[in-house]
């Protein structure tokens, strides 16, 4: 009993000061954020690196998630005759959980594994303690653009998944299942609104998201072992701790914004 | 070279020196690796730091470029404690150092040209065409101004330990730093190295600082040894002055005898009980 309490105990105080540590860390990101205004070239490449090079795995899901959604919702709807409310939970659906919550998933197995693999590996290969040498602050150089990049791409990618999603839908539903178009636009355009769902759901959930992802791939990248194996164990915790930090957040956020207690 | 001992058994303080650690002690955690040490390395000359693997060598260069801090002791660079030093100013003083790491610690999504004028893009506001000339002389003086479009993949060990010299010696440090530079290299990329460390320091005035266990090479190009073994300095001397030393250190170490004051054998429970009574791995 005493060896099962202090096994809790060890396994406690070890997730606190792991918290702590992420905590200064995100602090010393922060403070490197004052690099934009001297370096703005550093963000650009950054964005274009995480948000561009991520678009080919949005699109191509976000089309296929709004398809299956727009069958889904046309083989139960179909039976009440409420398929002209099929725009509406499309969309709904997309804007305020499966856009968000698919997008950050998506990126943290694209964007946040290759950000910690490539920090992991650049403190493996002595690139980060050589640029240290040099004077040049990691968190300035290396680590802020590649935070500030991520946040500020999460959204954006929401925003497009959300939208190539709802495309989708109607593609299977007006285009091959025949429901009326302007039905389908009408209600959406209707029972949609733009605070309580789009702000909530594509920018200010992807904006959680995409702090919570980008720390967690940065932290983990930076302090990963500097072996094969620490590398490849730290890629496999970002998307782990990533995919349950942005579940549990969304149960959180969905509480606060949709909750009805 | 004039010496003056500071106290029995201690490391010479050379007149000049560049680099003065005194009284250092490190750990990690039960590890002990240097207890009490004293050294001075002079200004101007090339002094190696040699020892059997192990033995904290690059510890050392750790702890001179501020990377770690010292559990006890001072060290000095140019006057200055690195160990009392923050961020900010140790930031600063690590701009007039040069740090060539073992495996040349290039940054891999930026070609040969871009790794050299990394440090120069950063610390400075030199026109574009500027940095270029800066660069081609830096890449000139290693040999691989013709090499300046690949990427670090594209090249071999030796090459990529050149290219991270160029970078080493952009901001015209006052001193550089080896960590093994001839570990692993071929006879022909050890032999230009071991010239081209030489020249860089007669050439551009620097202090060079070598750690390695490559006795012949490091012995050629030296002005002053330190050898340690077991946390402390245990001999140190001109080049000349080892190769005449009586100490069994020395012999064993020039030499590469396998038994000697430096044990074989990590520190371990007596053989037969541990053969016999040991359970656990």
């Amino acid at each position: 009993m005493s060896d099962w309490l202090a096994a809790w105990g060890r396994f406690v105080l070890e997730w606190l000061s792991q918290l702590g540590r992420a905590s200064l860390f995100l602090l010393q990101m922060l403070r490197a954020l004052s690099f934009l205004f001297s370096r703005p070239g550093l963000l650009i490449k950054q964005l274009h690196a995480i948000g561009v090079l991520s678009l080919p795995i949005i699109l191509v899901s976000g089309l296929f998630v709004g398809m299956v959604l727009g069958l889904q919702g046309y083989s139960n709807l179909v039976d009440f005759g409420a398929t002209s409310s099929l725009g509406t939970v499309v969309a709904l659906s997309l804007i305020r959980e499966l856009g968000p919550v698919l997008t950050a998933l998506l990126y943290a197995g694209r964007a946040g594994s290759a950000l910690t693999a490539e920090i992991g590996l650049m403190r493996a290969t002595e690139q980060i303690a050589s640029m240290q040498m040099m004077a040049v602050d990691p968190f300035i150089r290396v680590l802020a653009p590649r935070f500030l990049a991520g946040f500020i791409a999460m959204p954006l990618l929401t925003g497009i998944f959300t939208a190539v999603g709802i495309l989708g839908g109607y593609l299977v539903a007006v285009v091959q299942l025949g429901v009326d178009g302007g039905s389908f636009w009408g209600q959406m355009q209707a029972k949609v609104q733009l605070f309580a769902d789009i702000s909530n759901g594509v920018f200010i959930k992807s904006a959680a998201f995409g702090l919570v992802a980008n720390w967690i791939a940065l932290f983990q990248g930076y302090q990963a072992a500097p072996t094969s194996e620490g590398v490849s164990l730290a890629t496999t915790r970002t998307v782990v701790d990533t995919s349950l930090a942005v579940l549990g957040l969304d149960f959180l956020l969905t509480a606060l914004m949709f909750g009805v207690w | 070279m004039s010496v003056i001992t500071t106290r029995p058994g201690a490391a010479p303080l050379h007149d000049d020196s560049l680099v003065t650690v005194r009284h250092l002690s490190f750990s990690r955690g039960e590890h002990r690796i240097f207890r009490d040490v004293d050294l001075s390395i002079p200004r101007g000359k090339v002094t190696a730091i040699m020892g059997p693997s192990g033995t904290g060598k690059t510890t050392l260069l750790h702890l001179i470029g501020g990377q770690i801090r010292p559990d006890a002791g001072r060290i000095e660079v140019d006057g200055i404690c690195v160990n009392e030093l923050g961020r900010k100013d140790l930031y600063q003083l690590r701009k007039r150092m040069g740090v060539l790491f073992q495996s040349g610690a290039l940054f891999t999504d930026l070609s040969v040209f871009d790794n050299v004028a990394f440090p120069l893009r950063e610390h400075t506001r030199l026109s574009e065409s500027m940095i270029r000339t800066l660069v081609l002389m830096k890449l000139e003086a290693v040999g691989l101004r013709g090499a300046r479009a690949l990427m670090p993949s594209q090249l071999s060990g030796g090459m990529s330990r050149r290219v991270a010299l160029a970078r080493a010696i952009a901001l015209d440090p006052m001193m550089i730093l080896y960590d093994e530079p001839f570990a692993g290299q071929d006879p022909i990329s050890m032999s230009v190295l071991v010239q081209l460390i030489r020249t860089l320091n007669d050439a551009l005035g620097l202090t060079s600082i070598i750690v390695s266990h490559d006795v012949k090479e490091t012995a050629t190009i030296a002005d002053y040894l330190y050898l340690i073994s077991d946390g402390q300095v245990v001999d140190h001397g001109t080049p000349e002055e080892l190769s005449h030393s009586t100490s069994p250190w020395v012999d064993q170490f020039i030499h590469a005898l396998p038994d000697g004051p430096m044990s074989f054998h990590y520190a371990a429970p007596p053989y037969e009980a541990d053969l016999l009574t040991g359970t656990s791995p």
